[in-house]
C-alpha cells in the first residue's frame, strides 16, 4: 500500500513538472489579474476582466513584446486582502512577472507590502504590481514602492478635478464615502480641496458607510434632503454607487451628483433618464471622447469592443497600461521584473487618444489627461441602452492634474 | 418631521419584508425545533425563480408561480432530507440545513452566474405613488406593504380560524398528543415547512427587485432573520411581527440619527476629547454601527429574557 502511495506521488510530481514545462514552452508573458469575481463587487471585476482581455488581444495583434504575447490569468479575490495574497503566491510560484489589481485600496496596500517582502527575498523571481484602479493617495506617497506602478490618477488628483467641476451656484454639499482606506482618502482629500479652492462651499454632511453592505439607500437620501445639500459628492463604486444614485433618483431628490465611478458597469442603468444633466463623473474615458476629439482610430478600437460585448467600454484607458508594458518590456530587452521596472519609470508615451502621459519616476504614478463627463441625451454613443450617455464637460491635460508627492522611493541595487 | 415620516415609511417596508421571511422560520423553528439555516436560501431562490419566470411570462405570473415552486422545494427537503436526519438529533439537522444553504448558493452561482441579475420592478408599478415633503414614495414599496399585509392577515386567519390551523397550533406545543389523537403529525410538519419556504420565496419575489438579486443575498439576509425570530420569541407570530417592524425601523432610523456615545455622555456632563480613554469607540456615530444594533439587542434579550418578546418557551 505504502509503495502504491509513493508511486502515485512520484507520478503526480512528474505530471506537474511536465505541465509546468509545457507552460514554459508556450512563451507568453503572464499577467496575473486579481479582483472580485464573486460577491457583491463581482460585476466590477467581471467587466474589468472582459475589457482587459479585449485590450490584451489588441496589443498581441500589434506585436506583443519581444515577439511574445501577453496572457491574462484571472484569480478571484472576493474583495478580500487575504485571497489577493493567495493569488500573489500562485503568481510568484509560477514565475509570473506581473500582477494586476484594480478594485480596493486596502487590498492594494496589502499587495504592496507583500510584494516588497517577496522581491527582497527572491531577487531572481520578482514581480511588478500594476495598479489599474486602487487610488488611495497614500499608495504612491507614504506607502510608495519601487514595484508598484499606478495607472490611474490618485484620489487627491481626482478630488481636485471634481471640486473644480462644481458650479458656482452650489454652496452646500454632502459627502458619502465607503468606510475603508479609499473612502477615507476621498473624504479627506475632497474636504482639503474644497477648503482650498471653494471656501464659499459648506459641507453639510459627511458620512462613511460600510463597504458593500447597504441594499437600500433611501434612509440616506432622506437625511441628505433634510440637510439642504445641493450636491452629493461621492467616491463610491460598484453597488454602493449604483444603489445610492438609484435611491436618490427614485425619491426625486433635487440633487446634483459628483462622482468618481457613476460611468462604470450598472451606473447608467441605475441613473436612468430622470438623471439627465444631474450626474457628473470624473473619468479616464467615455466612448464619446474619441468622436468628440475626432480620433477615428480610437473610435474604431471602441466599436470593436462593442461588437463583441453587450456593455460599455468604459475602461478603454487600460490600453495605456499595456502600451507601457509593451514599451517597458521592449526597452528592458528581457522579461525580467527588475529590468522592466527600471525601464518603465520615467517613461513618456502618447496614449491611444493622442494625449501626453508620463509614468512619474519619483513615485510611479501615471500623469495623464482626465475628463469630467455629464450624463445627458443626444450623445453619439448611449450608455447601457438608456438613450443617454456621457458628454465630456471638461478635459484636463496631464500637466494640469500634476500634484507634488512625498514618496521616498527605495530602489533595488542591480 | 419630514425625516421622521419618510424614515417611518421606509422602515415599515423593510420591516414587513423581514416579517415575511421570519414568520415562516419561526413556525418551523418552534414546531420542529429545526434552526433552518437554508431559510434565507429560499428567499434567494424565490428571487431567482421570479427573475427567470418574469423573463418569459411576466412579473405577475412569477408572483404566484415562484413561491409555489419554492414550496415544492421545501416539501422535498422536508420529506426526503430533514425527516431522515431528524432521527439523529438537532445537531445533525443543523448541519444538514447549513450544508444545504451552501449547496443552494453554489447551485445558484452555477445556474445564474456570479453577477447580479437584472431583475427589475414591473413597469406597471414603476412610478412614484405620492410625494411627501418633496420625497417620492415609489408605488412598488406600497405594493410590498400591501402584499406583506395581506400575507400577515392570511396566516393569522389560517392559524386561528381554520381546522388545519388549530391542528398546527396543537402540534406546536404537544406533538405527541396531537399524534395520539389521530392527526398525521409528519404531514403537518411537511405542510408547515413547505408553506414556510413558500413564504420566504414570496419575500424573495418582491424583495429581489427592491434590493439586488445576487448569489450572496441569502447570506446577507440570513443572520438578521434569526435575530428577529429569537427576539420575537419562539412560536409567537405576534412577537415575530413586532420584532420585524422593530428591526426594520431600528435599522432605518439608525442611519438618520447622527448621535454617538459621546453625545449621550455629554448629557451627563462628561465631555469626550481625544484624550479620553476609548475616545475612538465613544465617538463612533450611530449610522456607522446601525447594522450591529439588532445583534446587540439579540444578545441583551438572550441574557435578560431568554424566551423572547412574546415567546412561550425558552429559546
Amino acid at each position: 500500500m505504502q509503495r502504491m502511495i509513493r508511486l502515485f506521488a512520484v507520478l503526480l510530481v512528474s505530471i506537474v513538472t511536465l505541465l509546468g514545462a509545457s507552460a514554459q514552452a508556450q512563451q507568453t508573458i503572464k499577467v496575473a489579474y486579481t479582483d472580485p469575481l464573486s460577491g457583491p463587487f463581482a460585476q466590477v471585476g467581471d467587466a474589468n476582466l472582459k475589457q482587459m482581455q479585449y485590450i490584451i488581444d489588441y496589443i498581441n495583434d500589434h506585436g506583443g513584446a519581444l515577439g511574445k504575447k501577453f496572457e491574462l490569468v484571472p484569480f478571484d479575490n472576493k474583495s478580500n486582502p487575504s485571497d489577493a495574497l493567495i493569488a500573489l503566491k500562485s503568481a510568484t510560484d509560477q514565475n509570473m512577472p506581473f500582477i494586476m489589481q484594480c478594485s480596493g485600496s486596502n487590498i492594494a496596500a496589502a499587495l504592496i507590502e507583500a510584494i516588497n517582502k517577496h522581491n527582497d527575498r527572491n531577487p531572481d523571481n520578482r514581480i511588478i504590481y500594476l495598479n489599474c484602479g486602487a487610488v488611495a493617495t497614500e499608495l504612491t506617497n507614504e506607502q510608495c514602492s519601487f514595484w508598484h506602478f499606478r495607472f490611474d490618477l490618485h484620489v487627491a488628483m481626482k478630488a481636485e478635478v471634481m471640486v473644480r467641476a462644481i458650479p458656482q451656484d452650489v454652496k452646500k454639499v454632502y459627502l458619502i464615502n465607503q468606510d475603508y482606506l479609499f473612502g477615507q482618502s476621498v473624504q479627506r482629500d475632497v474636504k482639503t480641496f474644497l477648503a482650498k479652492n471653494r471656501p464659499d462651499v459648506t459641507v453639510v454632511g459627511d458620512e462613511l458607510i460600510p463597504l458593500g453592505k447597504i441594499k437600500d439607500f433611501s434612509p440616506y437620501i432622506t437625511k441628505i434632503k433634510a440637510s439642504g445639500a445641493q450636491a452629493l459628492l461621492t467616491g463610491n463604486w460598484g453597488p454602493d454607487m449604483n444603489l445610492l444614485i438609484k435611491a436618490g433618483i427614485d425619491a426625486g431628490a433635487d440633487l446634483r451628483y459628483y462622482t468618481f465611478y457613476a460611468h462604470l458597469a450598472g451606473g447608467p442603468t441605475a441613473i436612468g433618464p430622470a438623471g439627465e444633466n444631474k450626474v457628473f463623473a470624473v473619468m479616464s474615458y467615455s466612448e464619446n471622447v474619441a468622436p468628440e476629439i475626432g480620433n477615428k482610430e480610437a473610435e474604431a478600437f471602441t466599436l470593436g469592443f462593442r461588437a463583441k460585448h453587450n456593455f460599455d467600454f468604459s475602461a478603454a484607458g487600460f490600453r495605456t497600461i499595456f502600451e507601457y508594458l509593451q514599451a517597458g518590456v521592449n526597452k528592458a530587452g528581457a522579461v525580467d521584473a527588475t529590468k522592466i521596472a527600471f525601464a518603465m519609470e520615467g517613461l513618456s508615451l502618447k496614449d491611444y487618444l493622442g494625449f501626453d502621459t508620463t509614468m512619474r519616476k519619483d513615485d510611479h504614478q501615471i500623469i495623464s489627461e482626465y475628463f469630467v463627463g455629464v450624463f445627458k441625451k443626444g450623445v453619439k454613443y448611449e450608455a447601457e441602452g438608456t438613450g443617454l450617455g456621457w458628454q465630456t464637460a471638461a478635459t484636463i491635460l496631464a500637466k494640469d492634474v500634476d500634484q507634488p508627492n512625498t514618496c521616498k522611493m527605495k530602489r533595488p541595487r542591480i | 418631521m419630514e425625516v421622521f415620516v419618510v424614515s417611518l415609511l421606509n422602515g415599515l417596508v423593510y420591516g414587513m419584508l423581514l416579517f415575511m421571511l421570519a414568520s415562516g422560520l419561526t413556525l418551523i423553528l418552534s414546531m420542529m425545533g429545526v434552526l433552518n439555516f437554508a431559510h434565507a436560501s429560499a428567499y434567494m431562490l424565490g428571487a431567482y425563480f421570479a427573475y427567470t419566470i418574469s423573463l418569459y411570462l411576466g412579473f405577475w405570473v412569477a408572483l404566484f408561480l415562484a413561491p409555489i415552486l419554492c414550496g415544492f422545494v421545501g416539501a422535498a427537503i422536508e420529506m426526503w432530507g430533514l425527516r431522515r436526519v431528524h432521527k439523529n438529533g438537532h445537531i445533525a439537522e443543523l448541519l444538514f440545513t447549513f450544508g444545504l444553504a451552501l449547496i443552494i448558493e453554489k447551485g445558484v452561482q452555477m445556474s445564474w452566474g456570479l453577477l447580479p441579475v437584472p431583475y427589475r420592478v414591473p413597469a406597471l408599478l414603476d412610478f412614484p405613488l405620492f410625494s411627501i415633503y418633496g420625497t417620492h414614495f415609489p408605488a412598488y414599496r406600497a405594493f410590498m406593504l400591501l402584499i406583506s399585509g395581506l400575507m400577515f392577515g392570511a396566516i393569522w386567519l389560517g392559524l386561528t380560524r381554520t381546522r388545519i390551523g388549530l391542528v398546527i397550533q396543537a402540534a406546536l406545543t404537544h406533538p405527541e398528543m396531537a399524534g395520539a389523537l389521530g392527526h398525521n403529525v409528519p404531514r403537518i410538519f411537511t405542510l408547515v415547512f413547505a408553506s414556510g419556504t413558500a413564504l420566504a420565496g414570496l419575500a424573495g419575489v418582491i424583495g429581489g427587485n427592491y434590493q439586488v438579486t445576487e448569489p450572496s443575498m441569502a447570506f446577507t439576509m440570513g443572520p438578521i432573520v434569526f435575530v428577529v425570530v429569537v427576539f420575537g420569541g419562539l412560536g409567537s407570530l405576534a412577537g415575530c411581527f413586532i420584532a420585524s417592524l422593530l428591526m426594520g425601523l431600528l435599522q432605518t432610523f439608525a442611519v438618520v440619527l447622527d448621535y454617538s456615545l459621546a453625545d449621550l455622555l455629554r448629557v451627563f456632563g462628561v465631555v469626550v476629547t481625544s484624550k479620553t480613554p476609548f475616545a475612538e469607540v465613544l465617538t463612533v456615530s450611530l449610522p456607522r454601527v446601525g447594522a450591529l444594533l439588532p445583534f446587540i439587542l439579540m444578545v441583551l434579550i438572550l441574557v435578560f429574557r431568554p424566551r423572547g418578546l412574546m415567546g412561550t418557551r425558552e429559546a
